[in-house]
């Protein structure tokens, strides 16, 4: 040992079966998560006449067209149709598959951790963007493209070249009602969207340590918005307690060899990064996006950017978004109506996320109308258990079944056109959430936030005096 | 896939930042199966307004034989969705000149014959001005790196691995199954090392 190796460095190491010439590793996969979306991956390997060649290291999700309503009797074909074409595959090639009626259903990025299926060290492919949030665990994990899927799901390898690291450190104490996504926004507002392309994020830190593992999946998860395929955080104990006993961890023995194992999962003292930021808690405010990409995003408490005050070429860009955002420049963004909120994703659907809407909400009413679908079957039940789901439905909130639903609208969860949603989801791309939908990106706090009042509102001052 | 090295075509601009794979194609058609072709689907929601008329000023309803584009930082970011790539490729697109391209993106192109090209912002703007809102002949020569408009000529950066794949249409499951041996053991090795790696409960509902 060196004593100079990031993170990175060991989990590459440990996965890299051989190099070829150009550069490029061959990767071992350890596990392998497929959706609806993977169909055309399997069309693929039909067409070859390949079969999966790791059944059980591949389980497969239904999430992203999971209807979060009426589950009996799926109303609509398209729906019907890629749920019913997982299904077949996962039959066909015997992996297990958590089904809509499954007590383990969700979406793919919340299952695989609360299933033990995600543990640090091990190398996690899915055909979806947001796989970055595993890699909160200390695991190498991307998202991959759909002949990347059919290649993953023939011969459990990826080939890929190494990403160059980067490591985004936050030190001090996140404010009252300052959460993983305000750290994200922030950052990404500062980088920009393409700000860590070609890299991988390691996110260390006193605040990152500090962070519940719902906290740090937020985070790892919203890498991509910045650009960079993986997230990364070292394992410590937040991450054991978080895994012991889950279903598919570890146990006994096993769990004893696996803990001494991820005790080396860390950036060594001497590592050098290729590029290394530093942010200060402390300086971080409650996040909103105005505009169309997720850089575009500012603190609550801001005016919208006048786009001739714009480097780089972004005032275009910035004066596209406003047009389209409906909103003008030098303008508070706090105030701005909306329409409706969402509360889910794979970037915000989890208890800690119900937990910090809930707080918002309890004994309040919405102004607006709302949807929270919760990020799992699992999460549902827990919310239901703590009584959230009543909080949420007092406030005149809709409490639905789990999936991806509004974030990207595929099972019919949409927002309407001209509509102005504050949504706790990860992108507000245009048409994202339905044609012509308009969406600010921000925490399930404030999120519930815009609910109480009807229009983007700082959440700290309804969070005084009371436990959150 | 057919590997390729020289296209011959016309270049368009669209200089816009940040086109992400929700815009490349909407999520609401990709339930369609490929046989029935993504090219359509391209841009859809820019190309056309909420009536599904096409707006005729959009670089490519003027010019729809278009099979090069130039454009913006940042190109196919967003989303993991290979239907970005069908979209374009079913379209005629053969190659995107860029500074930036969305990783994930960026290698979908190659898996699919696609050049994601990246040229810097220097040279982008260049472009944009001297194609403003025509479409011009030109040619894409992978061998040498460039892109020929008239007697302009523009270099492009591409990693030399994948330049060698678009060049001979490799199919990375056939090269990856000639180190069958190397990966088995590697699995082997890996499941004596270290056993707990593997799901604890492998249960099966077939």
């Amino acid at each position: 040992m060196t004593g100079t190796r990031t993170l990175l460095d060991k989990l590459w190491a440990a996965h890299e079966i051989l190099q070829r010439e150009d550069g490029a590793s061959l990767l071992w996969v350890d596990r392998h998560l497929v959706h609806e979306g993977s169909h055309h991956a399997f069309g693929k390997l039909a067409a070859r006449g390949a079969s999966v060649a790791e059944p059980d290291l591949t389980f497969a999700v239904i999430d992203h067209y999971a209807p979060t309503r009426g589950r009996d009797r799926i109303a609509d074909p398209k729906v019907k149709y890629m749920v019913e074409t997982l299904r077949k595959n996962a039959h066909s090639h015997g992996l297990r598959l958590f089904d809509l009626k499954d007590p383990g259903q969700g979406i793919v990025h919340v299952v695989g951790p609360e299933q033990g299926l995600t543990l640090p060290g091990l190398l996690i492919n899915c055909g979806d963007s947001h796989t970055s949030t595993h890699g909160a665990f200390g695991a190498l994990a991307f998202g991959i493209g759909a002949t990347e899927v059919a290649h993953v799901l023939a011969t459990q390898t990826i080939w890929q070249k190494k990403p160059a690291a980067m490591r985004i450190r936050i030190e001090g104490k996140l404010g009252p009602g300052v959460s993983a996504k305000d750290i994200a926004l922030n950052w990404i507002a500062r980088l920009g969207a393409d700000g860590a392309q070609g890299h991988a994020i390691e996110y260390a830190g006193s605040a990152v340590r500090t962070l519940s593992m719902e906290g740090r999946m937020t985070l790892c998860n919203l890498s991509i918005e910045g650009g960079a395929r993986f997230g990364l955080i070292a394992p410590d104990e937040t991450t054991y307690a978080y895994l012991q006993g889950r279903p598919q961890a570890p146990q006994g023995a096993d769990w004893e060899a696996a803990r001494a194992h991820w005790a080396e999962l860390n950036t060594d003292d001497k590592a050098v990064f290729d590029k290394d930021i530093l942010l200060n808690a402390e300086d971080i405010a409650p996040t909103v996006t105005w505009g169309t990409s997720p850089e575009q995003a500012i603190p609550v408490t801001a005016t919208i950017p006048d786009p001739n005050t714009l480097t780089n070429g972004k005032a275009q860009g910035a004066r596209d978004a406003l047009d389209y955002m409906g909103l003008s420049a030098g303008r508070p963004i706090e105030g701005t109506p909306v329409d409706q909120v969402f509360i889910g994703s794979c970037t915000n659907g989890r208890i800690e996320d119900l937990r910090h809407a809930a707080a918002v909400l309890a004994g309040r009413k919405a102004k607006v109308a709302g949807l929270v679908s919760p990020g799992s079957a699992l999460v549902k039940a827990q919310a239901e258990e703590e009584g959230l789901d009543r909080i949420f439905v007092d406030a005149g909130l809709e409490w639905a079944d789990a999936g991806c639903s509004m974030c990207v609208g595929m099972n019919g969860d949409l927002v309407a056109p001209g509509q102005r949603c504050a949504s706790s989801t990860n992108r507000n791309f245009r048409g994202r959430q339905g044609p012509g939908a308009l969406t600010h990106l921000m925490s399930p706090a404030m999120v519930a936030a815009a609910a109480v009042t009807g229009t983007i509102t700082d959440v700290r001052p309804l969070l005084e005096g009371r436990a959150t | 896939m057919s590997g390729w090295s020289q296209h011959q075509g016309h270049v368009v601009a669209l200089p816009i930042h940040n086109v992400d794979t929700d815009q490349l194609i909407p999520s609401r058609f990709m339930s369609t199966p490929r046989s029935e072709g993504y090219g359509r689907f391209l841009l859809h929601d820019l190309r056309r307004d909420a009536h599904g008329e096409t707006h005729a000023d959009f670089p490519l309803n003027r010019h729809g034989h278009a099979s090069i584009l130039v454009t913006g930082r940042n190109f196919g970011s967003g989303s993991s969705r290979e239907a970005a790539v069908y979209a374009l490729v079913d379209a005629g697109i053969r190659a995107v000149f860029a500074p930036s391209f969305g990783d994930i993106f960026a290698g979908n192109a190659i898996n699919n014959g696609l050049l994601p090209a990246r040229i810097n912002e220097e040279e982008m703007n260049l472009l944009f001005q001297g194609l403003a809102d025509t479409a011009l002949a030109a040619e894409v020569c992978l061998e040498k790196r460039h892109l020929q408009i008239g007697d302009q000529r523009i270099g492009f950066d591409l990693d030399p691995g994948w330049r060698t794949k678009l060049i001979n249409g490799w199919d990375d499951i056939d090269l990856t199954l000639s180190h069958r041996d190397e990966i088995d053991r590697h699995a082997q090795e890996l499941k004596q090392r270290a056993p707990w790696i593997r799901p604890a409960q492998i249960t099966k509902n077939s």
